[in-house]
């Protein structure tokens, strides 16, 4: 790097004075540190050897690393002349005729080039193409959203199967208990995971109606946080809300899931259920909306 | 001797001498404060050492797989092959906890002495001309500190990071227009995709350390070209520069410094617990916890995020979803301001002249306290990423404990700027703290036995030594 400044030493400048404590007795210390620090250093061979333990390697790292680190600081500190050293910081900018100079030989190269405007042209084009070839690739990284944000695999007829597969009857859960459920044959399906609510029907208030669509008061919800898409896994009976341990919207089960607390702006979905010939749930349709947090297209609708 | 012998030989071949003895012979100026880079620096190289050593063993992998190691709790229980590498690396490989525990900490020290030589550099005014490039270059490496933290962070695929990402996902996919694609290509897909896990390790242990090391290395030889600033001290003025050279007592000093530094953190990453994921237990994208909290570093985030109220846009058949408010727009208008500050606080000084020197403070009334202010609002919501733990630590709801924080959030930090504006006047008016506006009163005894009392404007001090003739 090449600097204009010039480092002046202030004349004299402050003299290199005074020395630090007692010479003698900061080399000893330092001795004494640097012995520990070898001995940990052996230490920690042997531990090593006898198959590690993280306390004692942590310990015995500290003693190695410190005592040579203080010895660095107390040599600097206490062994070496205290310099303090004010000079010139010198001059920054250029000298006005190298500004000029620079400017100059720019401009004689670029009048070169600029007068074949036409081939400037192209070459811009050139590398605009080049551009938009690059581009491509970041398709790849990705498959199209489409309509996967808008489709869980919830069809009319699929079962409610707990996370081990079993189906659910109607009448397994007790007023107050939840449980989650996702359709049968896809319980590794993450967005259509569902949480199941039985509440006592005469409580229910579902709006347009849906409260045909929680048989015997088995209520179920997606549960994907519309805030975040947190698992909505907290239920407070007391209360009948779905609490998110992320952020804690608050969604009342009786109320259609409306959110009562917290960030989440909008209703979890709902899973319309029936009960099948031999008592088990089964959904009548996928989520009355799409599952989990807004995007900017949400409105196009399932 | 060696040395001298060796200079020549690439004097002859490089003409290196006299770089080498301009930089030997260099000033640096001298105060605890400056240690902060310093240590950030020594902390991305230790994170560099003990992140090579993790890399061998960790696989970015999130097929299941079935544990059966000596970690009884999880005998038998599926989980990722990344979630089981990392229990490998704690609990098989030699020298593999201490290490990943020294990783954790060295990460949580770099973040934090990032932050810190940043609040130094703003509050003494380094950034001014000519160091606006550097200090633009220093909110770089902030954000990229914090990327690279949040990526490492994500990589055991524990319960809690794989929480932290769903909400980055969540955000991603906030954005307005782009948002859907924007989350598909980042996360390959629908969350949970199967690739994110190989994307963040290949940005954790390759792209952000590149563009670390690279900008860092802009940023030190800036600083070189530079030279350091001095705070004001008598006989200092602007052009000129004063402190210890170089070779040999500020290099033994920094290198002392780095020891110990390792030693503290090998210390941390022995006896002191760091992200035990063995007791999240493995990811699993239908369960999440409470009192999840991310590292401090993104507690910001997340406080926002949970105080935020429900409001969502929705015009024209669109929406702007909640998370994009404080997850994605706050972030970027802190940091663009950050990085834009200069030439925002050029505005109002119309300052052009290059400074050497630094302020104190005091000051500067009015960016100290947008500066207490910004920070008392950070503070604010790094506080309430954990208004769980917080609430039952009170034992209150969540509910009153985010409905007190929000206020909170609002009324505090305008406290901050108006306390911090007027004291930083009176400090500046006050005789303890004489600066450039305070008055020099002088007693004088007259011929005849009388006193007489002169007040006149101080002017042209640049620090307390200064003032009391020191």
């Amino acid at each position: 790097m090449s600097d204009l400044s010039e480092t002046t030493p202030q004349a004299p400048g402050t003299p290199p004075s005074t020395r630090g404590p007692d010479e003698a007795r900061v080399s000893r210390l330092m001795m004494l540190l640097l012995l520990l620090a070898i001995l940990a250093g052996v230490g920690l061979l042997v531990l090593y050897a006898l198959g590690g333990q993280v306390q004692l390697e942590g310990i015995l790292l500290f003693i190695l690393l410190t005592g040579i680190g203080f010895a660095f600081i107390l040599w600097g500190k206490y062994l070496f002349p205290t310099e303090i050293v004010t000079e010139d910081r010198g001059e920054r900018p250029s000298p006005e005729s190298d500004r000029v100079g620079a400017e100059q030989a720019y401009v004689e190269g670029e009048s070169q080039i600029t007068r074949r405007s036409a081939l400037v042209r192209m070459l811009l084009g050139a590398f605009g193409a080049l551009g938009l070839a690059a581009i491509f690739p970041i398709r790849s990284l990705g498959p199209s959203p489409g309509r996967a944000l808008f489709r869980t695999s919830w069809r009319a007829g699929l079962r409610a199967v707990d996370e081990a597969g079993n189906p659910v009857l109607a009448s397994d859960l007790v007023v107050g208990s939840v449980l989650t459920v996702f359709p049968e044959g896809h319980v590794d399906s993450t967005d259509s995971v569902a949480i199941l609510v039985r509440v006592d029907p005469a409580q229910l208030s579902l709006p347009d109606g849906r409260d045909v669509d929680a048989p015997d008061g088995n209520v179920c919800y997606s549960k994907l946080c519309t805030h975040a898409g947190c698992p909505v896994g907290l239920y407070l009976a007391e209360f009948h809300q779905l609490q998110c341990p992320c952020h804690f919207s608050a969604f009342d089960v009786l109320d259609g899931a409306q959110p009562v607390f917290g960030p989440a702006a909008r209703p979890l979905p709902q899973l319309p259920l029936e009960v099948d010939q031999e008592g088990y749930l089964v959904a009548k349709s996928d989520f009355t909306a799409p599952v989990g947090p807004g995007f900017w297209n949400r409105g196009d609708g399932p | 001797m060696i040395v001298p012998r060796l200079l020549n030989w690439f004097d002859e071949r490089l003409g290196a001498a006299s770089f080498a003895k301009k930089s030997l012979r260099k000033v640096f100026p001298d105060h605890w404060s400056f240690m902060l880079g310093e240590v950030a620096m020594y902390s991305f190289i230790i994170l560099v050492v003990t992140g090579t050593f993790l890399s061998f063993f960790y696989v970015p992998d999130v097929r299941q797989v079935i544990y059966h190691g000596p970690y009884k709790p999880l005998d038998g229980q599926p989980m990722s092959a990344a979630y089981a590498s990392v229990l490998r690396i704690s609990f098989e490989v030699r020298a593999g906890l201490v290490f990943r525990q020294i990783h954790h900490w060295a990460a949580l020290v770099m973040t934090g002495a990032v932050v810190f030589h940043a609040i130094r550099v703003f509050f003494t005014g380094a950034f001014r001309k000519p160091r606006e490039i550097n200090w633009v270059l220093g909110v770089v490496l902030l954000l990229l500190t914090i990327g690279i933290g949040f990526a490492g962070y994500s990589l055991p695929d524990d319960l809690l990071s794989g929480t932290g990402l769903r909400i980055g996902y969540s955000i991603a996919l906030s954005t307005p227009v782009v948002g859907t694609w924007l989350a598909f290509l980042v996360f390959g897909g629908e969350y949970p995709a199967p690739d994110i896990l190989n994307r963040l390790f290949v940005l954790h242990v390759m792209i952000l350390p590149a563009l670390i090391a690279g900008v860092m290395g802009a940023h030190l030889a800036i600083i070189w070209r530079q030279k350091h600033t001095n705070f004001p001290a008598r006989d200092l003025t602007n052009d000129r520069i004063r402190g210890p050279r170089l070779w040999p007592r500020y290099a033994f000093a920094s290198v002392g410094l780095f020891f110990v530094l390792f030693g503290v953190l090998a210390l941390l990453g022995g006896t002191a617990q760091i992200n035990p994921i063995w007791i999240y237990g493995p990811y699993h994208p239908i369960t999440a916890s409470g009192a999840s909290q991310p590292d401090w570093y993104m507690g910001f985030t997340e406080g926002a995020v949970r105080l935020f109220p429900g409001w969502e846009i929705r015009l024209f058949g669109h929406e702007i979803p909640e998370p994009f408010f404080p997850g994605a727009l706050l972030p970027g208008v802190i940091f663009g301001g950050m990085l834009l500050w200069p030439w925002i606080e050029r505005l109002f000084t119309k300052d052009t002249l290059e400074h050497n020197l630094l302020q104190h403070p005091r000051d500067v009334p009015w960016r100290t306290a947008v500066g207490a202010a910004t920070i008392t609002f950070l503070g604010v919501l790094t506080i309430a990423g954990a208004s769980d733990v917080l609430a039952s630590s009170v034992d209150i709801s969540v509910e009153a404990m985010t409905a007190i924080l929000r206020w909170v959030a609002i009324v505090l930090p305008a406290v901050a700027l108006f306390v911090t504006y007027y004291l930083c006047r009176e400090l500046r008016s006050g005789d303890i703290h004489p600066v450039k506006e305070s008055k020099i009163t002088t007693v004088r005894r007259s011929k005849t036995g009388g006193f007489d009392t002169t007040e006149e404007e101080g002017g042209g001090f640049e620090s307390v030594e200064e003032r009391l003739g020191l």
